[in-house]
């Protein structure tokens, strides 16, 4: 086996772990945190099985720096709106029961 | 020569940009000049593809597999077309709306702005890389709308949408990688001439990562735990833009990954297996619209179960003649431009009586039809293609995948589509019998401007009309 497939793997292992907590755990920041670790297990993937004969292929880097810019995008956005969730309902976890209004004027 | 091609993706950059520097609330008026002008190059270009067939373009002189390349054919065209002929009469009704609710209105236009330069250039993209990052900027803006409002409902709705959103993602990027591995391109066209039946396992294992994302982001049963809440909660025009466009976004990847890239390795049985989820969403969808109390949720509901006729339409072209196949490809296509149309349509028809009377239920609504005629008339003419009935839009969709089911022998669907338009006039009567009763004399019944009426009724009327011009908008669709 070498190196390079070890890293694919080592990836898709992450990206598994990664699903499996963003679906299970309750608290936001641990989703959040999920989301990241799935996010590296791809670009592992990326960069691990993007390799030709052992020599590193650029074009797959370039798509993980691509990737990261991304993923920081979407992490600020999550942790923006989980503090908002901390400010009204006082805690990091969504409703069970979704109550969803219309509210006019808000 | 003038190439409208990149200013599609260029000019709501830059009115999104420019309304963000106007600060919050600003920016209305730029935005319908920017889509005005958005209308117009999306005629020429659709004028272009017609005489002149599919057009490539190599941005910066940069061609693939380094550079990325810019594509559009009959399909994209469609989308394009319709994304622009929606968003122009939201953006009227839009600017009137947030006239009356100020505080929900800060960065709609930004937002608004981002979310169709993103929707633009997926439609444009040509490789499955540079399509996650415009699906991921679509995603971001489309969060960042269903939060506007900022109360606890919209603010979780926008969290769960977001999760959901980025698992999608993340799982087509999951993809992308594995068919980077095996074959060393993200170029579409590159990718469509290597994939044979004999593929390797990766590549399969590439496909459902890729497919099940989208359809995660699709909202197709079971994966429509998101949608309602953040469609139903949202302001009526962001409503409308998500429930007409954003979600058919996801679709038209699905369509283009079914039909271009994965053709070769599709099976029977995994289309019947979608056409399943399809037929869950189409019954699961109606029933649970049947039971809403608010409005919005009825539409939104509603939308889940017009997703699911989408879907339909791969078990009907998977495995049957060519005759069948392109019956069912066309009638898929209309549906997307019915059901935009019409969805548009009924949540603003929706925000309008809810504007007028102050309250969110149905039950609220009573008396519209008197006091909001033009109203109400927009959201039942919109109803007449959600219900598939003659001569709508809806019908000429729903006849031609009728057609194709009864054509291949899979009559199964059939029972699907008959009890889904039954379902959806129940739930649609339940909404027009409401608003014939006679007023609640604890409403207080506003005026409305003219602007937030007008707008609805015109894109149900186009709804309605789809189904006397459905050929010109085939005609375009096999212009490539």
């Amino acid at each position: 086996m070498s190196a390079a497939l070890l890293y694919a793997l080592a990836g898709v292992a992450l990206f598994v772990i990664g699903v499996a907590a963003l679906i299970l755990q309750a608290h936001l920041l641990r989703k959040i945190l999920a989301f990241n670790v799935m996010g590296s297990g791809v670009f592992l993937v990326l960069v691990g099985f993007g390799q030709r004969s052992g020599v590193p292929d650029p074009v797959p880097q370039a798509m993980v720096l691509t990737g990261i810019v991304v993923a920081l995008a979407a992490t600020a956005l999550a942790l923006a709106l989980a503090r908002r969730l901390l400010d009204l309902n006082g805690e990091m976890r969504l409703p069970e029961e979704e109550i969803v209004r219309d509210r006019l004027d808000v | 020569m003038f190439d409208p091609l990149p200013w599609l993706i260029l000019l709501p950059l830059t009115w999104a940009t420019l309304a963000f520097v106007q600060g919050p609330g600003r920016g209305g008026r730029l935005a319908v000049a920017g889509l005005a002008l958005q209308v117009a190059l999306a005629a020429t270009l659709a004028q272009q593809i017609v005489t002149g067939g599919e057009r490539v373009l190599a941005v910066g002189g940069w061609g693939a597999p380094l550079g990325i390349d810019l594509a559009v054919d009959g399909l994209s065209m469609v989308m394009l077309v319709l994304t622009q002929g929606v968003a122009l009469p939201l953006a009227f009704y839009a600017r009137c709306y947030f006239a009356g609710h100020a505080g929900s209105q800060r960065y709609f236009w930004p937002l608004t702005g981002y979310l169709l330069a993103a929707m633009n250039a997926l439609f444009l993209s040509a490789d499955v890389f540079n399509i996650y990052v415009t699906l991921e900027l679509l995603s971001l803006a489309a969060v960042g709308l269903v939060a506007l409002p900022g109360g606890a409902g919209p603010v979780s709705a926008a969290m769960r949408y977001l999760l959901a959103t980025l698992l999608g993602s993340a799982a087509y990027l999951l993809g992308v990688a594995l068919l980077y591995g095996v074959y060393g391109s993200v170029s579409l066209p590159a990718l469509a001439s290597l994939v044979g039946a004999d593929a390797p396992l990766a590549v399969s294992l590439a496909a459902a990562l890729m497919l099940l994302g989208l359809m995660l982001k699709t909202a197709l049963f079971p994966f429509h735990f998101w949608l309602p809440p953040a469609h139903g909660g949202a302001p009526a025009p962001v409503s409308a833009l998500l429930s007409a466009l954003v979600i058919k976004a996801s679709f038209y990847l699905i369509l283009r990954l079914w039909f271009d890239l994965f053709a070769p390795i599709t099976s029977v049985l995994a289309a019947q297996l979608v056409g399943g989820l399809g037929a869950g969403a189409v019954l699961w969808g109606s029933l649970l619209a049947l039971r809403q109390t608010q409005l919005k949720m009825l539409v939104a509901y509603s939308t889940v179960a017009q997703v699911g006729y989408l879907f339909l339409l791969l078990p009907l072209t998977t495995g049957t003649t060519a005759e069948v196949t392109a019956s069912a490809w066309q009638g898929g296509v209309l549906q997307v431009v019915a059901h935009g149309l019409a969805k548009a349509a009924m949540f603003a028809a929706a925000g309008a009586m809810i504007t007028a009377t102050g309250r969110n239920e149905i039950a609220g609504i009573a008396g519209v039809a008197t006091r909001l005629p033009l109203t109400l008339f927009s959201f039942a003419l919109a109803s007449v293609t959600i219900m598939g009935l003659p001569p709508s839009g809806g019908f000429a969709a729903k006849w031609l995948l009728l057609g194709a089911a009864l054509a291949s022998g899979q009559w199964w669907w059939i029972v699907v589509m008959v009890a889904g338009g039954l379902l959806s006039a129940a739930y649609v009567f339940k909404v027009l019998r409401q608003a014939f009763l006679p007023v609640d004399a604890a409403t207080d019944f506003k005026v409305l401007p003219r602007m937030l009426e007008w707008p609805a009724f015109l894109l149900a009327l186009a709804s309605l009309l789809l189904g006397l011009t459905a050929s010109e908008l085939l005609h375009l669709l096999d212009a490539a």
